[in-house]
């Protein structure tokens, strides 16, 4: 994608008319040094977070700033994995990723089947469904929540699995499917119909040439929807508040307001475990990540 | 791809003999669903799937929505009374209160700021990212995407560890390090205005780098050689970007801010957390907030609801132009 080797490469630097280059070398070294302090800003509580995670909470609540983990520790994290006092963190980290996973493949798989829908088949509706799917991007989700709430309380399905990852399904597939359209897209029917002409049915077409074309824009996708729903709070916090069915954002809330402002480096530590697996997937897909979002997909 | 440049399939021209002595004329514009079929049931077999899965967590809880806005609908109908139709009452009680108001004033004005900021840091980010050589590019990217992958729950948390009253950087860098003494033991989330500057300050460093990377990719497909002659002409860098940048921008402009507008005024995990670890929720209810607290944790779903429609309506007329402008560009 476009925006991936912009960012990676960018535009080289023009060449500079001679009597210049002195004053622009001069500039280039300040922005230079601009980005590295804006560097440390943006980095920075991020760094914080994992810092903080790695100290012994009595020496964060002292009255010296510990910019390395000198005292390093582990304990924050034994804390927050094995403290049978606490709500318990690998019921939350399972649920989630029980919840993520299976929204992920449902969606993607229904994603597909509109994808190709719409973008291999004329049919009348095609254009209202598209639409559809734009405008229901748009809704915002705190609106909906109450009334999502007593739907899925009307099929006794509050405090489960597969009621929460019915809803996740439904939030992540506008997007999915608008993303996915993209990519079938980008890959020409004339590809298929040259296959067909060489003997192929016209599913056996689509699967054998269509199909592995599009196996990076499905990866691509199914991360920003794992991203999606391992990060949804309002939903799950309506939806599964009971301790056991709690996910990982639900539960760092619980976990935060149980501790109070009394044991940051136990939240902190739990925060880093939460974060970890979506960073690492951000930075896999970021350049994907631009320009699906100006495409039109929505990012939460 | 070489059968697909030819532009006709090979039968077609082999029936078409007037094709062969005659000049050819020039190959019509490729159309590009120039091989979609009708296909007959087929289409509508592949959307059923999706179709059903948004009907009945979209469609029919949004007629829920608003069946339930009009009508008298506590903590009685969830055990199972049956709910009294009130039709606009809801509404009428809603838009005479003067809470809904100050959540309104309050969520606007917050947003407006963000935005702008955002837009604004945005902005100047991208430009940045231009003038840099390769490896600060790298490293500032680096940076803004560390900020843009964190978890908006755990980016509240973190930034709420370093505004702690007691133990919090941020004090201690003010008071040690500037000699702010003021400073020592200030709580900032409790007055609601700067409860909104720290609000402010994580979905703004969440948001630059979306923004920033966004305009980024735009700006790298200005044409040089308009620049240049700008430059030769004398225009200076801010006259370049007014006269030439931005407008090659604009629909990239509108459509970032637009994104931004709404996903800062429906903002909710933000605040709902940083009122988790200090702030007053009555002083800094946003919509997003206010509907829960109502609904969910004050179990008037009905007055609630009417909230939400609300909220939905503002929302749906401020994105109405991005759909409008993404169906155009789509060609759909």
């Amino acid at each position: 994608m476009s925006a991936t080797t912009a960012i990676v490469t960018g535009s080289s630097t023009r060449p500079a008319p001679g009597r210049r280059r002195g004053r622009n070398r001069l500039s280039t070294a300040l922005w230079s040094a601009l980005s590295v302090v804006l560097f440390a800003l943006f980095a920075f509580p991020v760094y914080w977070m994992v810092n903080t995670s790695f100290q012994p909470n009595n020496e964060i609540r002292g009255s010296e700033i510990h910019f390395w983990p000198d005292n390093f520790t582990l304990r924050n994290y034994a804390t927050v994995l094995f403290d049978p006092g606490r709500t318990p963190f690998a019921p939350a980290a399972v649920n989630s990723l029980v919840v993520t996973l299976t929204t992920v493949l449902v969606a993607l798989v229904f994603a597909f089947l509109a994808a190709i829908a719409v973008t291999r088949f004329r049919f009348k509706s095609r254009r209202g469904f598209i639409v559809m799917i734009l405008v229901i991007q748009m809704i915002p989700g705190e609106a909906m929540i109450v009334s999502i709430f007593r739907v899925i309380d009307g099929w006794h399905l509050l405090n489960t699995l597969i009621g929460l990852t019915i809803v996740y399904v439904a939030t992540v597939l506008p997007f999915t499917i608008w993303t996915l359209r993209g990519f079938v897209n980008g890959v020409p029917a004339d590809l298929e119909e040259a296959a067909m002409i060489d003997g192929c049915s016209r599913a056996g077409a689509f699967w054998r040439v269509t199909f592995p074309l599009l196996a990076p824009g499905l990866v691509a996708t199914g991360v920003f929807g794992f991203i999606q729903a391992w990060n949804e709070f309002v939903i799950a916090l309506v939806l599964n508040a009971r301790p056991e069915m709690m996910t990982l954002p639900v539960w760092l809330r619980t976990f935060l307001v149980a501790n109070g402002t009394t044991n940051w480096a136990a939240i902190m530590a739990g925060s880093t475990l939460m974060a970890i697996p979506v960073i690492v997937f951000f930075l896999i897909v970021q350049g994907r990540m631009t320009s699906g979002l100006v495409s039109g997909a929505v990012k939460g | 791809m070489t059968t697909t440049d030819t532009g006709l399939p090979p039968a077609v021209s082999a029936v078409d003999g007037e094709r062969i002595v005659t000049p050819q004329p020039a190959p019509p514009p490729k159309r590009r669903r120039f091989s979609r079929r009708a296909g007959g049931l087929t289409p509508y077999g592949l959307l059923v799937p999706a179709s059903l899965v948004l009907a009945a967590i979209v469609g029919w809880p949004l007629i829920q929505l608003l069946i339930t806005s009009m009508q008298e609908f506590g903590r009685a109908q969830v055990f199972g009374a049956p709910p009294t139709w009130v039709w606009f009452e809801n509404y009428v009680s809603v838009l005479t209160d003067v809470t809904f108001y100050e959540v309104l004033g309050r969520s606007l004005v917050f947003a407006a700021v963000c935005v702008v900021t955002t837009m604004v840091l945005g902005t100047l980010m991208a430009l940045l990212l231009q003038r840099l050589p390769k490896g600060f590019r790298l490293l500032l990217s680096l940076g803004m995407l560390l900020a843009w992958a964190m978890p908006p729950l755990s980016a509240t948390i973190v930034w709420g560890w370093m505004f702690d009253t007691d133990y919090g950087i941020i004090n201690s860098v003010l008071v040690n390090g500037f000699g702010l003494e003021q400073f020592q033991q200030h709580s900032w989330l409790i007055d609601p205005l700067s409860f909104f500057l720290v609000a402010g300050i994580i979905i703004v460093w969440g948001a630059v780098p979306f923004v920033a990377f966004t305009i980024y990719a735009g700006l790298t497909q200005v044409p040089d050689e308009v620049l240049e002659a700008a430059q030769l002409d004398g225009a200076g860098a801010f006259k370049r970007f007014r006269l030439i940048t931005f407008p090659y921008l604009k629909p990239i402009f509108l459509i970032t801010t637009i994104l931004q507008i709404i996903w800062d005024l429906k903002v909710f995990t933000q605040i709902f957390a940083l009122q988790d670890i200090g702030g007053i929720r009555a002083l800094t209810n946003t919509l997003g907030v206010y509907i829960y607290q109502v609904s969910i944790a004050g179990g008037d779903f009905g007055t609630g609801g009417a909230i939400a429609v609300i909220t939905a309506i503002i929302l749906m007329v401020v994105s109405l132009y991005y759909v409008r402008q993404t169906i155009k560009e789509e060609e759909l």
